[in-house]
């Protein structure tokens, strides 16, 4: 349902500010979002002043400085730090992005940092994604195939057909797209969103897939698919460079082509 | 696996507004000003029908400078909505996916609602006068 404020357990109150270091020369404001289950409070913005001279270049590199040196309490995920992981995204200076590719020197002014819009936070920037793997997990993205494969050989592809899958296997599943999506936010219980079926998508489309017609199937319903009103943000906001918006049109092509 | 307790994470309130999103928000907008704009019409219509002294009546509202102002405003929405949708014809064949096509695209949807809605109300000038 559209809902256009927040609940009132989660409006966001005025937090601490946690002072940078008198020989700091080149400071900037980090504004990030805390709430703590453990606390009956609502959620936070606090302030960190970061000594940008010495810190590394990115988001990532600012929020793991304020972890480590400032405030240990701050909780986000993180692992690769190189854009491959897909866990440190969150919304960065109004747009999702991953915080390992957002150069701390793009964002103008104070950057502010919340999590992933519209999702139930477990703790500060760490939002709950077991509803959306599940929706994962409901398009069955493995390879499904009744004939046997060829004795000895793998299932063979040409290179066109290889070619077919080339901005869909990238997707890393950090969910920028999908939680920047309105009808996302507004449909979340029964629409997939733009990156499960871009993995949808991926599996349709694939040479070696035999269950083409069962997946079209699953999707041709008035919500999981059709709640896509070419918006767009989700191709905007891809910090890989991927088009969800065009899988989930090249899905709909597929399922007037095949009346 | 709700919680209960747990804040869900703010979304309008700090999304930034993209072309895309914006964009798409005033379709949506257009589309219902265009159908309210539509009662108009039928007004408009029916005055028409049922006599000189309704139609009079009508006429004075809507050359009103009131009636103007509305007027305007559903010309807008109907240019934007117009030039927006053959944008969606384009999307639902599979075409202008593309950033920046898609970026283009939309600064050339909010020019041809300008340049259409001044050719219609120069148009309506040249033809009718000021009418009143």
């Amino acid at each position: 349902m559209v809902e256009f404020t927040l609940p009132k357990n989660s409006r966001i109150k005025k937090g601490k500010t946690y002072e940078a270091p008198a020989s700091a020369k080149r400071v900037k404001n980090f504004h990030v979002y805390r709430w703590q289950p453990e606390k009956e409070e609502n959620p936070r913005l606090d302030t960190y002043e970061v000594d940008l001279d010495n810190c590394g270049p990115m988001v990532l590199d600012a929020l793991i400085k304020i972890k480590n040196e400032i405030d240990s309490s701050l909780t986000f995920r993180r692992s690769c730090r190189e854009g491959i992981c897909g866990s440190c995204s969150m919304n960065i200076d109004g747009v999702n992005t991953l915080a390992c590719l957002c150069p701390i020197e793009d964002i103008k002014g104070d950057a502010k940092v919340y999590p992933l819009p519209h999702m139930e936070v477990v703790k500060d920037l760490v939002p709950d994604l077991t509803h959306i793997f599940a929706q994962y997990a409901s398009v069955e993205p493995w390879l499904q195939a009744d004939t046997t494969s060829p004795p000895n050989e793998e299932r063979l592809q040409s290179r066109e057909d290889r070619a077919k899958l080339d901005g869909l296997w990238e997707c890393v599943l950090c969910f920028c797209c999908s939680t920047s999506c309105p009808s996302y936010w507004w449909n979340e219980d029964r629409y997939l969103g733009p990156a499960v079926l871009l993995s949808a998508y991926r599996w349709i489309v694939d040479s070696r897939d035999e269950a083409t017609g069962k997946r079209l199937d699953n999707l041709e319903d008035p919500f999981r698919l059709y709640r896509c009103h070419t918006i767009m943000n989700c191709t905007k906001t891809c910090p890989k460079g991927l088009n969800p918006a065009k899988s989930i049109a090249e899905i709909k092509k597929l399922l007037v082509a095949r009346r | 696996m709700s919680t209960g307790k747990r804040p869900l994470s703010p979304h309008l309130q700090v999304y930034r507004p993209q072309i895309t999103s914006v964009l798409s928000i005033l379709h949506r907008f257009t589309g219902i000003v265009l159908a309210v704009g539509t009662l108009h019409l039928v007004y408009w219509i029916v005055a028409a029908a049922q006599g000189p002294e309704s139609f009079a009546a009508a006429q004075a509202f809507t050359a009103s400078w009131l009636g103007r102002f509305l007027l305007f405003g559903w010309t807008v929405a109907l240019f934007y909505h117009l030039a927006n949708g053959i944008r969606h014809l384009l999307w639902d064949a599979g075409l202008g996916f593309e950033l920046r096509q898609v970026t283009l695209g939309g600064i050339g949807v909010l020019v041809a609602t300008g340049v259409l809605t001044l050719l219609a109300w120069m148009a309506g000038y040249g033809f009718i006068g000021s009418g009143s």
